[in-house]
């Protein structure tokens, strides 16, 4: 964590001058918002900050910050961050994806984020649809979504994020909504503040392909409980909740890989002497 | 209504309504963009104008105070977002000036109620009569915005059919 400033940063000062593109009522500005608003509560500096993502409208996040950014490849933001955490542990490195890219293409990779629990803070914007790409279910669609691209719905279950993170190691779930800005700024805070693998489900609703959603924001309420540090007391809660449960939910005490005691002298000399055959 | 404990006092109460009117620049602006974006330009220009008025209320409280330089805005980025802020799923982007100013509508009213909450529990009189001020100032917002909607022309029925959508038909 960098050392407070004497004139703490605002939310403004995160935000880059290009225009974010999504659709006019997307849940994405809302959590462009809650992130900038997250790193001027946190008191971090842009050139301390890195935003890493994947491919999907939620990607397009790192370039409307003013912060170190990365926008890679499909389902693949979580192995650069990993990698780029391990290298640059000083930096606080948050990762955007959303519930394609990171449920379905990048599904293996959040898998093995969760159980490596390197210190980093995963942010997926789930609106249970592919939005760029025109409409198709993703992974956490309702078996019963009926679109014209998949007539009847799928008829698959729904993927369930929150649990398999818990399953998988990872060290901080939460679940937000991008209707309550200032309240997704919060749990966002406290997820980079919490050391390992910090997970946020936010729930922000695509206003073109699922209109429907718009009214998430009488549905979402405050989890009724605190959060626990028992993974399978919150994997049996999350199981049994209604989808719409919102704050920290699970708070572990594992601690995150280290870095310090694998990385080697930093020299580029040693680091050619581990590749010389 | 209990009052939290930064509007008890008169310059916790006064930086406050000024974190609040520049909440709303913020987000009216914010919309402005994103209606430009995807070119409505018409709209984009009535929330470039609510931005504009809204700037015109903050730069009269720092008048007021006499503030050197713009204060540490109080607890900014906790609990709900100020009554003159406008959700961000409120737009479309086929609306009309019609719905942006009923937005602008929603928000004043919103600020009038809440400063005549304030107004009606401040037990510091300062704060009693800027609330009031403030609830008057809202009150004046309120009867521009209702002239200004009788200006514009209302939606008819299926303004927000697109011809070519980005969404197929079921």
């Amino acid at each position: 964590m960098n050392a407070p400033l004497a004139v703490p940063l605002q939310a403004k000062d995160f935000k880059s001058d290009y225009k974010p593109v999504w659709c006019p009522g997307c849940g994405d500005y809302s959590v462009l918002a809650a992130i900038t608003k997250a790193l001027a509560l946190l008191e971090l500096r842009p050139e301390n900050v890195a935003v890493v993502s994947g491919i999907g409208c939620s990607s397009r996040i790192p370039a409307y910050t003013n912060c170190y950014g990365f926008h890679g490849v499909h389902g693949r933001s979580l192995p650069a961050a990993t990698g780029l955490k391990v290298a640059r542990p000083e930096l606080t490195v948050l990762v955007a994806s959303g519930d394609g890219d990171g449920y379905s293409i990048g599904g293996n990779h959040f898998l093995h984020a969760c159980r490596r629990n390197v210190d980093l803070t995963y942010i997926v914007m789930d609106n249970h649809v592919y939005g760029m790409t025109k409409g198709q279910p993703s992974p956490t669609t309702e078996p019963d979504w009926s679109s014209k691209l998949a007539p009847g719905g799928t008829g698959l279950r729904e993927f369930h994020p929150l649990v398999i993170a818990l399953a998988s190691g990872a060290n901080f779930v939460a679940r937000a909504f991008s209707g309550d800005p200032n309240g997704c700024a919060g749990i966002i805070a406290e997820a980079v503040r919490h050391p390992g693998f910090s997970f946020v489900e936010i729930l922000s609703p695509c206003v073109t392909f699922r209109p429907e959603q718009r009214a998430w924001k009488e549905a979402v309420h405050p989890a009724p409980v605190e959060p626990t540090d028992d993974p399978a007391r919150a994997a049996r809660r999350i199981m049994t909740d209604d989808g719409f449960n919102i704050g920290v939910l699970y708070k572990g005490t594992r601690p995150p890989y280290a870095t310090d005691s694998r990385t080697g002298s930093g020299k580029t000399e040693d680091l050619e002497c581990a590749f010389r055959l | 209504m209990r009052i939290p404990a930064i509007e008890q006092t008169y310059e916790g109460f006064m930086s406050r309504a000024y974190a609040i009117e520049v909440e709303a620049v913020e987000r009216y602006t914010q919309f402005a963009d994103q209606l430009e974006s995807h070119n409505n330009r018409e709209v984009a220009a009535v929330f470039r104008r609510l931005a504009e008025i809204e700037g015109l209320h903050a730069k009269h409280i720092l008048d007021e105070m006499g503030w050197p330089s713009l204060p540490v805005l109080p607890v900014p980025y906790t609990g709900a977002e100020g009554p003159e802020t406008a959700p961000f799923d409120s737009l479309h982007y086929l609306m009309q000036p019609y719905h942006a100013l009923e937005i602008g509508l929603r928000c004043e009213i919103a600020a009038v109620r809440y400063f005549e909450d304030i107004a009606a529990a401040a037990t510091d009189e300062r704060v009693r009569k800027a609330a009031n001020a403030m609830a008057a100032d809202e009150r004046e917002h309120v009867t521009l915005m209702r002239d200004w909607m009788k200006r514009v022309p209302q939606p008819k029925a299926g303004w927000d059919e697109d011809l070519d959508p980005p969404r197929m038909g079921d």
